[in-house]
């Protein structure tokens, strides 16, 4: 492989490889070690999968729930905007929005962060200073993550020395799907070490795994390689975060804190726009994580347009009719 | 005595160019003029409406969009396809109004040609409500009637073919989108006026038809803050002015209910039109 980006980098000089976590340290010893580890994990039963959420997704969640649902639902909200035609301004304007979402009503709690491309963390970071609000800023060539892994560091650099607070990878899909999963393994690794402070996001793009057993591995991959939070979806592929993906990741970080007594985020994107479909994430993470993932630093929802949905919800619960789109910015 | 079993039949409400049950899964019992069982009907819930109007809004821009023209065919379409339908609506008219056969005949023939009549109109308001104005100034002055926006209506009791397309054509003529709550107890030829829609040219969304109670689907959507003006023809008589405060809190157009529901025969000229148009005015300068 060579880097025409930085010729005199040691060419891969194969330092020795992290070991993931307790008891699993030995599982990327090889290949085909790794291999059998992540194929012995156990299958999903989609059927039973998509059952449960639909089962779940039925809960009546009223009044009083609903109000506290939606303010930690807002809190929760990863506001993104991801376009080629993103401009200064309108990172500023989602700043504005991030930390005031509806201004005609001050108890409205700010988002958790806001998510742009790499090369605007700098304008985001300096609109959100003070607020507490962090920016995530994509990377690692988001979103087919395909190029060379010094391209993908540079990006990662690139956007930490921007000011991201958070960065959100993508996995090398191709490399996963042909079963090579010591190399996505080992550019998590890589990504992770270059992130340095920020909290690092590991996209899974599950619309292109195909199977929720891939899933289930995937999510496994990315936390043993030290991923901070496992995230569904970039959004730009369809279909996005689903409910079954999302429980079967739920799954997959409670097991993972059993075993070795860290926690990891689950971050579902793409997809999601309407507080009935939040609020039934949110029943899900009860159910299947627990409480203790109920906070914006354990869960989030990668969305844009879900955040006016929330408002307009919150505003029904307040005034008691329903509010309409003129009454919530536009992004 | 025929053999065969009857096929009771349960209607369903017409939204977003689809028929749904109500989302409440309530119904109630149709019944004729002398009380005999005719159909069950969907009852709306306020949660309908809240789609309906969702459905509308969405309906708007094509709809508003398209030139007057267009609307004009789209709704003379409709007219055919209501047509096709003459006996079914006769029957249906005749049975919940209570009328004989020749009479409720002359409902359906007067409510036909009412579409057909507003149909013609939708090219023809332009003309008559704008036009160029005279101004002091270097200026090219002139005034264009413009769609309110999402309507909702509240479909006259008792005449529930022709006082229904006298309240509803109108409003369409004009480009808005409609949100009808359908007389309760005459809901029939509502829900036959819904299939006739779903099967012309006019877009999924431009109108939904709620069959329900008005008194409790009206509040919801007087204070709606999405819908922009509401026509309270068939509002109970004890709530209009309830209705109409609520409608003051987001400034909607409000269409007030008469006193008694009037004689539908009669040439309704432009007044139902007009309240549901906004004239916008372009000044233009002049240049040499």
């Amino acid at each position: 492989m060579t880097h025409v980006l930085d010729p005199d980098a040691p060419a891969a000089a194969n330092p020795p490889r992290r070991e993931p976590p307790a008891p699993y340290r030995d599982v990327t010893r090889s290949d085909a070690a790794f291999r059998a580890f992540l194929h012995g994990l156990p299958g999903v039963d989609q059927v039973g999968a998509e059952s449960r959420v639909a089962v779940l997704g039925t809960r009546s969640i009223k009044t009083t729930a609903k109000a506290w649902a939606i303010d930690t639902a807002i809190s929760m909200v990863d506001l993104t905007t991801l376009e080629g035609a993103d401009t200064p301004g309108k990172v500023r304007s989602l700043a504005a929005k991030a930390r005031r979402p509806d201004p005609g009503d001050p108890t409205t709690p700010p988002v958790a962060a806001v998510c742009v491309y790499g090369d605007l963390a700098g304008i985001a970071k300096e609109a959100l200073a003070g607020t507490g609000i962090s920016v995530a800023a994509v990377a690692t060539a988001f979103p087919s993550g395909r190029a060379s892994r010094a391209v993908k560091l540079a990006d990662v650099r690139d956007a930490v020395a921007n000011g991201a607070d958070e960065i959100d990878m993508v996995i090398d899909r191709g490399a996963f799907l042909a079963g090579r999963y010591l190399d996505v393994y080992d550019e998590i690794v890589a990504v992770k070490d270059a992130c340095g402070d920020a909290h690092l996001k590991v996209i899974l793009e599950t619309g292109e795994l195909v199977t929720l057993d891939n899933v289930r591995r995937a999510s496994w991959l990315a936390m043993l390689a030290g991923g901070d939070f496992i995230k569904t979806s970039t959004g730009k592929i369809s279909p996005a975060a689903t409910l079954p993906v999302c429980l079967v990741m739920l799954e997959a970080v409670r097991d993972f804190r059993a075993a070795t007594g860290r926690q990891v985020g689950v971050k579902p994107a793409g997809g999601i726009r309407t507080t009935k479909d939040a609020i039934k994430h949110l029943v899900l993470v009860n159910e299947v994580a627990g409480p203790d993932w109920l906070s914006p630093d354990w869960f989030r929802f990668g969305a844009s347009s879900l955040l006016n949905d929330l408002l307009l919800q919150r505003q029904k619960l307040r005034t008691g009719h329903y509010s309409g789109p003129d009454h919530v910015s536009v992004d | 005595m025929s053999d065969r079993l009857a096929v009771r039949k349960t209607y369903k409400l017409y939204l977003n160019g689809a028929f749904p049950r109500s989302e409440s899964g309530r119904t109630y019992e149709v019944t004729d003029a002398r009380g005999g069982f005719l159909a069950n009907a969907a009852r709306a819930s306020r949660k309908d409406a809240r789609d309906a109007v969702v459905a509308a809004r969405g309906a708007f821009e094509k709809w508003s969009g398209a030139t007057a023209y267009n609307r004009g065919q789209v709704l003379y379409r409709v007219a055919e396809v209501l047509e096709g339908r003459h006996a079914q609506f006769c029957e249906e008219v005749a049975a919940g109004e209570g009328l004989s056969s020749s009479r409720a005949r002359a409902a359906v023939d007067a409510a036909i040609d009412r579409w057909v009549w507003y149909a013609g109109w939708t090219d023809k308001l332009g003309a008559v409500l704008g036009g160029a104005n005279p101004v002091a100034g270097p200026y090219f002055d002139f005034s264009l009637p413009e769609p309110t926006g999402v309507v909702a209506v509240l479909a006259p009791q008792r005449s529930s073919l022709l006082g229904l397309v006298s309240v509803l054509a109108p409003v369409l003529a004009g480009g808005n989108t409609a949100v009808v709550v359908t007389s309760r107890d005459r809901p029939l030829p509502a829900v036959t006026l819904g299939e006739v829609l779903a099967t012309s040219d006019v877009p999924g969304g431009v109108v939904n038809l709620l069959t329900g109670d008005a008194g409790e689907i009206g509040p919801w959507l007087a204070e709606h803050d999405d819908v922009d003006a509401i026509d309270l023809t068939g509002a109970p008589a004890d709530r209009a002015m309830e209705l109409e405060r609520l409608a003051a809190g987001s400034i909607k157009r409000v269409v007030r209910p008469p006193a008694e529901e009037p004689d539908w025969s009669a040439d309704p000229g432009l007044s139902r039109l007009t309240p549901f148009l906004e004239t916008k005015t372009v000044w233009h300068p002049m240049g040499l």
